[in-house]
């Protein structure tokens, strides 16, 4: 059910998202989802990628500090009302969400809502429970 | 002598025994060499001469070692204030080689040596190496730059004379290093300890795990470095790291080493005088007080160095070490007195960022000081690599690290730093010596 992420270290300067992008495109690595968390002074970019364990030897030979997450990647199938009623089920979960992000799947309007809790497994246990859709780790990326 | 003699180990080397002097007899050769060397400064070196006559002193005028608090300093800018070969006392006939400082302000500073300089500085050197035990049969991998840095060379010969199979790698070319290291199965490296961090670290990178290495000893210098340095590349390495001090202006590295004990750096006084001194009184301190290091070169020919003030902060320490040596001991240089940075009227050092940098879990040093004024105040700025290691996908876990650095920085110097987490390799490195302090602040 987790899904692998992974974060680069990225300093506030020109160039700094861009850099790690071309160096797996370079590399033939998909991209699914890209998020940047920003602060005053620095930046994390998260990505879920099609192989994780290639990417981040990838961006660790060419010199970027990588760490690879686990994270919960929950389906969203129809449109606005959908996401709402999600959003509002995890939110009665009482789950600690560190943070969200969100990308669209597949053609048909599917999206997937990237979670990361500071309890992976309970949250898992509590969403399963709840009927929320988790998509499994081999629907995003090699396993 | 008899109870020194039981310390010597096998294979104790005839050059050593000067090491284990009775101390009468050291000292009674120090007055005869300074004398010398005094009078050899007074009838060559111009700057020498005319400096002891505006203090109306003549050489005859040392009767005992105490004596030598009355003679004149040498310091930096004489160097500069002569450059090239102003402070020479040998013809150029007799100088078989020069080296010089990588000179970061203006000019460089230049240095020479006789054959006889050049024997003097291999055998202390060789005395150096041997103290903390390398011999016959170590593969030495010196990653010290060769060319007009002392550093290169004073190292390879020293260990050459040892009868140790010297690999004159130099500096950089980080993977190449430890391929080789790897490969030739180095049991001893000699290094700048910032660039040795570095070496660590790549190796952590490429999956060598350095414990697993031939590598036994260390030789370090060339540059101030703590105690938690010293921990941090024996645990990461399994070898045992040993200080060696030395600068050009006296002879190089050989001035001082520590030996298997640790406990402090053994002067080779033999060759070289030692005295502590209160910087802004230049009142001579006793034995434990703590001061700038101040040497008198007692045998050099090419180019003597009278009470030449190294800015290097420490103390003699009293009392004989438990290794046996009978000449004394400095305690290791953890900051330079020209290194004082004054933030907001306090007094702060490199190295006090540098232990709370170590100490908080994880960080390794490679950091930067960026002082900037702001309408009239100090700001100081400490950027921070971040490492794979302390490294989170939790925007508020990074920022808590600068936090928790900052607070510890702030802790121990009582000034508030601003911590920023930069990107690896983005401080400069030069010739494996880090550039710690950028000052962008003007009056």
């Amino acid at each position: 059910m987790k899904i692998k992420q992974l974060s680069v270290f990225a300093e506030n300067k020109p160039g700094r998202v861009v850099a790690p992008c071309r160096r797996l495109a370079d590399a033939g690595v998909e991209i699914r989802a890209l998020s940047l968390a920003e602060t005053a002074r620095f930046g994390v970019l998260r990505m879920i990628v099609d192989d994780p364990a290639r990417a981040a030897k990838l961006l660790a030979d060419s010199g970027f500090v990588v760490k690879e997450t686990e994270v919960l990647a929950v389906e969203v199938v129809g449109g606005a009302h959908a996401l709402a009623q999600t959003l509002a089920a995890i939110e009665g979960l009482e789950l600690n969400v560190e943070y969200m992000y969100a990308f669209p799947f597949d053609q048909d309007g599917h999206a997937v809502l990237i979670f990361q809790f500071d309890d992976l497994d309970a949250a898992i246990a509590r969403m399963q429970a709840a009927g929320v859709k988790l998509v499994a780790r081999n629907r995003l990326q090699m396993v | 002598m008899s109870s020194a003699k039981q310390k010597i180990q096998p294979g104790f080397r005839a050059e050593s025994a000067l090491d284990y002097m009775a101390p009468h007899a050291l000292r009674e050769l120090q007055l005869k060499r300074l004398r010398d060397v005094v009078q050899r400064a007074w009838e060559n070196v111009k700057h020498f001469h005319d400096r002891m006559d505006g203090i109306g002193m003549k050489p005859e005028q040392l009767r005992t070692l105490d004596d030598v608090a009355r003679l004149p300093f040498t310091v930096k800018t004489d160097l500069r204030d002569t450059y090239p070969f102003g402070l020479f006392a040998s013809p150029m006939k007799e100088v078989v080689r020069l080296h010089a400082s990588s000179g970061t302000t203006g000019k460089p500073i230049v240095v020479a040596y006789t054959k006889t300089d050049l024997e003097a500085w291999t055998s202390v050197m060789a005395r150096a190496l041997a103290a903390p035990g390398v011999h016959e049969g170590d593969i030495v991998q010196n990653a010290f730059g060769y060319g007009l840095f002392t550093g290169g060379l004073g190292y390879h010969y020293g260990a050459e004379r040892l009868g140790a199979t010297v690999i004159p790698v130099s500096g950089g070319n980080t993977e190449r290093q430890i391929m080789i290291m790897k490969d030739f199965g180095a049991t001893v490296v000699f290094s700048t300890p910032t660039y040795f961090l570095h070496v660590i670290e790549r190796a952590q990178q490429l999956g060598i795990d350095m414990h697993e290495l031939p590598l036994r000893i260390g030789f370090f210098g060339a540059e101030p470095w703590t105690e938690a340095m010293r921990r941090h590349i024996e645990e990461a390495t399994g070898i045992k790291a040993f200080d060696l001090y030395g600068l050009s202006e006296i002879i190089g590295p050989g001035v001082s080493v520590e030996c298997e004990c640790q406990d402090g750096l053994h002067i080779f006084e033999d060759h070289f005088y030692a005295e502590i001194i209160d910087p802004d009184t230049h009142e001579v301190l006793p034995e434990g007080a703590e001061g700038e290091l101040v040497l008198t070169t007692l045998t050099k020919q090419a180019m003597p160095m009278i009470r030449y003030r190294t800015r290097d902060i420490t103390c003699i320490m009293p009392g004989q070490c438990a290794c046996g040596r009978t000449i004394r001991r400095h305690r290791r240089v953890g900051r330079r007195s020209d290194d004082m940075l004054i933030i907001r009227g306090v007094n702060v050092f490199p190295s006090q960022i540098e232990a709370v940098l170590l100490e908080c879990e994880g960080t390794l040093p490679h950091y930067q000081i960026v002082l900037t004024r702001e309408r009239g105040l100090d700001q100081i700025e400490i950027q921070v690599e971040v490492t794979a290691k302390v490294f989170s996908d939790k925007v508020g876990a990074l920022e808590g690290l600068q936090k928790k650095l900052a607070d510890a920085v702030e802790h121990v110097l009582g000034v508030r730093v601003l911590v920023t987490l930069v990107e690896p390799s983005t401080i400069q490195r030069s010739e494996g010596k880090a550039k710690r302090v950028i000052d962008r602040r003007t009056s």
